[in-house]
């Protein structure tokens, strides 16, 4: 154990994490801008002199936002929070609990982690404060308090979103061609064979997967996507939770119907070479084509406006936009979203006013102030004009709009050796020729 | 003591550090004082020196290694006995069975192909005008760790499809000759073959300077004897030198053969184990820390324990029977 223990600067590309770039250079200036009213922070009563530690998988450049919005908090309370990235953090929390040496607070990307955690260490574990739990019920969708429940007590306590049901594309190219942005899966397939015609040197699409030991990810989430149109949310419940096999027919169906674009040579992947080259494109850089025209399409999170090269304008009439990846019926709108959430190690009062602090809209306000592009929470709370991009105001729409539908990222609600390990590797097969059969009946028998 | 368990600041951290140093020179001077004093019994003295060495073994290599032999039959959260499942899902799984075979081709591969090349490669260059320049130059790799190494190599192996300006040297060549572009990661049973050539080139080096200091070693007597008999170039390497430097040879062997069995960092930066690389060390991480399946990872870590024992059996066998010889 101890020997691969040391190998921490290796290191794991974090699914889904929040995205970000640059650096901190305008955060002071936004910093002045926040309310440092300190009315709303005496709710949390006298807590002069105590410090809070928190860990978690952000690291920099994407940390300083976070510490910078704990500012009015520390001012007001006096707590000193001390704030700790790693990017082994899903393997090196589990570790610190075992070894008793637990971090006050811990931000923690996937609910099935959080489940784990609280099977694994039930007494390590504290349940989110009244203020906390409060704060969640007023100002977020419910979806996400269950995302946090655990045999019915509640463990987690939203902080982050993203959403990942949107398709990147150049609003340009759109624009030359007279395309129009689709609002049916059938519209869109229709586009993509009329993209494929209008232009036989690029691709339609453009697709990667690649993320080293995290590598499928993103296939898992294109199906995860097409499961909730195709089937609906109630199917899409029951698949997550294996209520139904995991090579249900329905699932045959989806990732069938996902193969009709992933796999199938004339649709991938523009400049990036053949259905293959999905496997092995980082998935940070599979979207780039679309700046040179050698694909039309990219299908990936709010998060991925971190990737573009610098001087990329992200806007509607900019160099790239996305629109919401269409279902079947134009009607209903079911979100593909992921998100982090806050869990406590610690029964002291000063962890407990941090975390409903983070379940504030005072905190997403000031997060959103200080952070560069590419970050949003579902907190109904939060001033939409304090976020910094359209498409992070296009993602908090969606996310708080109460006509959509809201589904957490299926492989991060599975057991992690599902969600983290064969659900991934199974996808990454499928893509380098296994047939959907086979992989899915892989799957649903590593699943006991 | 509080204030040495819950350090903040790096100051802090190295004022522990200091007082760490301190404490083991005291305790140190103090078993050096009290076991020189002139009526000590002499098992005192023993125990002295030997007891801290042999208790951090146990805690530090027994203990873990009892508790991995345990937690290989119990399941995944440790809390039920699963008997020898663990060990029937090793060996039965289709893809744990591409794992233990890529780990058979490597630990074949490597050490054979490495000492073979630096075999060569030092009686080539031996008392040649550019033995020195020759020899840094295969020694180099040694000097990169094995991500860097790594990182290099997923450069060189790098695929952008033909019509693109390539990126990576291996295609760029195939490109120049005409051929198009290959992804070499990514069919198996090719893309570990790949992979064990960058343990060659960083192990090749190694061999080369072990071989080449014990080809020096021969004695001049028994070469010249070997001229003035007639013998030819290949006679005098068969007969001559491969037979000299034999135990050099099978301590070069061994050594690289438990270092592949050991190696993780090739694996887990060029593929993640995808694409069916994964071999047993990459996936005893993957299990045991990525999947929370705590019960084979155990079990791979004793799997990977119990094949290193014949190599270093046969290592110290060995290296006991050289020094009868002398």
């Amino acid at each position: 154990m101890a020997a691969s223990l040391g190998l921490a600067g290796v290191t794991l590309a974090a699914c889904g994490g929040s995205g970000g770039s640059g650096g901190g250079e305008d955060v002071d200036e936004a910093l002045a801008s926040v309310d440092v009213s300190c009315e709303p922070y005496e709710q949390y009563g006298d807590l002069e002199g105590t410090t809070v530690g928190i860990y978690t998988s952000i690291v920099s450049p994407e940390d300083q936002a976070f510490i910078e919005s704990f500012t009015p908090f520390e001012e007001c309370t006096g707590v000193t929070v001390e704030y700790e990235g790693s990017r082994q953090f899903e393997t090196q929390l589990p570790v610190r609990l075992e070894a008793g040496n637990a971090p006050d607070m811990a931000w923690v990307p996937q609910p099935g982690l959080v489940e784990r955690i609280v099977n694994d260490f039930p007494d390590a574990v504290v349940p989110v404060g009244e203020q906390a739990e409060a704060n969640v019920d007023e100002y977020y969708n419910e979806s996400w308090k269950g995302y946090g429940t655990v045999d019915g007590t509640y463990y987690g306590a939203p902080l982050g979103a993203n959403v990942k049901s949107f398709v990147w594309y150049a609003p340009a190219a759109f624009e030359e061609n007279g395309y129009e942005i689709p609002e049916t899966w059938d519209d869109m397939y229709a586009l993509s064979e009329q993209i494929a015609a209008d232009h036989p040197d690029a691709k339609p699409w453009c697709a990667g997967i690649e993320s080293g030991n995290a590598t499928g990810w993103p296939a898992t989430d294109w199906l995860e996507d097409v499961m909730l149109r195709a089937a609906g949310p109630e199917v899409y419940d029951q698949w997550v939770a294996h209520e139904i096999p995991f090579d249900d027919p329905t699932v045959v169906d989806a990732l069938n119907q996902v193969g009709t674009i992933l796999k199938n040579p004339d649709m991938v992947n523009g400049g990036l070479g053949g259905v293959e080259s999905i496997a092995v494109t980082p998935f940070g850089e599979a979207g780039l084509p679309i700046l040179d025209r050698s694909c039309f399409l990219h299908r990936q999170a709010s998060f991925y406006q971190a990737n573009w090269p610098e001087g990329t304008n992200v806007a509607e009439d900019g160099d790239v936009f996305a629109f919401y990846l269409p279902g079947n019926d134009p009607e209903a709108q079911p979100v593909l979203v992921g998100g982090e959430f806050t869990m406590m190690f610690a029964d002291r009062p000063e962890v407990k006013a941090l975390q409903a602090y983070l379940a504030s809209p005072e905190w997403s306000n000031a997060k959103a102030k200080v952070s560069p592009p590419g970050w949003v929470s579902a907190n109904s709370g939060l001033d939409p004009a304090n976020l910094k991009s359209p498409i992070d105001q296009l993602a908090y729409e969606l996310l708080t709009d109460e006509a959509t539908t809201i589904r957490f990222d299926g492989s991060d609600l599975m057991p992690a050796a599902i969600g983290t390990g064969s659900f991934w590797t199974g996808m990454t097969n499928w893509i380098t020729g296994e047939d959907t059969e086979s992989v899915l009946t892989m799957i649903e028998n590593s699943w006991d | 003591m509080e204030f040495l368990l819950s350090t903040g600041t790096p100051v802090e951290k190295f004022i522990v550090m200091g007082i760490a140093i301190l404490l083991f020179v005291a305790v140190m001077a103090l078993v050096l004082f009290l076991t020189d004093r002139p009526r000590m019994p002499q098992w005192i003295t023993v125990l002295a020196f030997l007891g801290p060495a042999a208790l951090l073994v146990v805690f530090g290599l027994v203990y873990p290694a009892i508790v991995t032999m345990i937690n290989s039959f119990q399941g995944d959260s440790g809390r039920d006995w699963v008997g020898l499942s663990n060990y029937a899902e090793v060996f039965g799984s289709p893809a744990l069975r591409v794992v233990l075979l890529n780990t058979l081709l490597w630990v074949l591969l490597v050490p054979l192909v490495s000492t073979a090349v630096g075999l060569v490669y030092a009686v080539l260059v031996d008392r040649t005008r550019f033995e020195k320049l020759a020899k840094t130059l295969v020694f180099l790799p040694m000097a990169i760790s094995m991500v860097g190494a790594s990182i290099i190599w997923k450069f060189v192996y790098d695929f952008k499809p033909t019509s693109q300006p390539q990126t990576g040297l291996a295609n760029q060549l195939l490109v120049w000759l005409g051929f198009d572009s290959q992804q070499f990661l990514l069919t198996w049973p090719w893309n570990t073959f790949f992979l064990i050539a960058v343990m060659v080139w960083i192990q090749s080096g190694f061999a080369m300077t072990i071989l080449s200091a014990s080809i020096k070693a021969i004695p001049d007597d028994i070469i010249e004897a070997a001229k003035l008999d007639g013998v030819t170039n290949w006679q005098m390497f068969r007969s001559v030198t491969v037979p000299s430097i034999r135990p050099a040879v099978v301590v070069v062997v061994t050594t690289i053969a438990m270092a592949t069995l050991k190696v993780f960092d090739i694996v887990f930066t060029m593929t993640g184990g995808n694409f069916d690389t994964s071999i047993v060390a990459n996936e005893f991480y993957t299990r045991s820390f990525v999947r929370a399946e705590t019960g084979i990872g155990a079990t791979l870590a004793v799997l990977l324990f119990v094949m290193v024992i014949p190599i270093v059996v046969y290592n110290v066998r060995q290296m006991k029977l050289a020094e009868e010889q002398r």
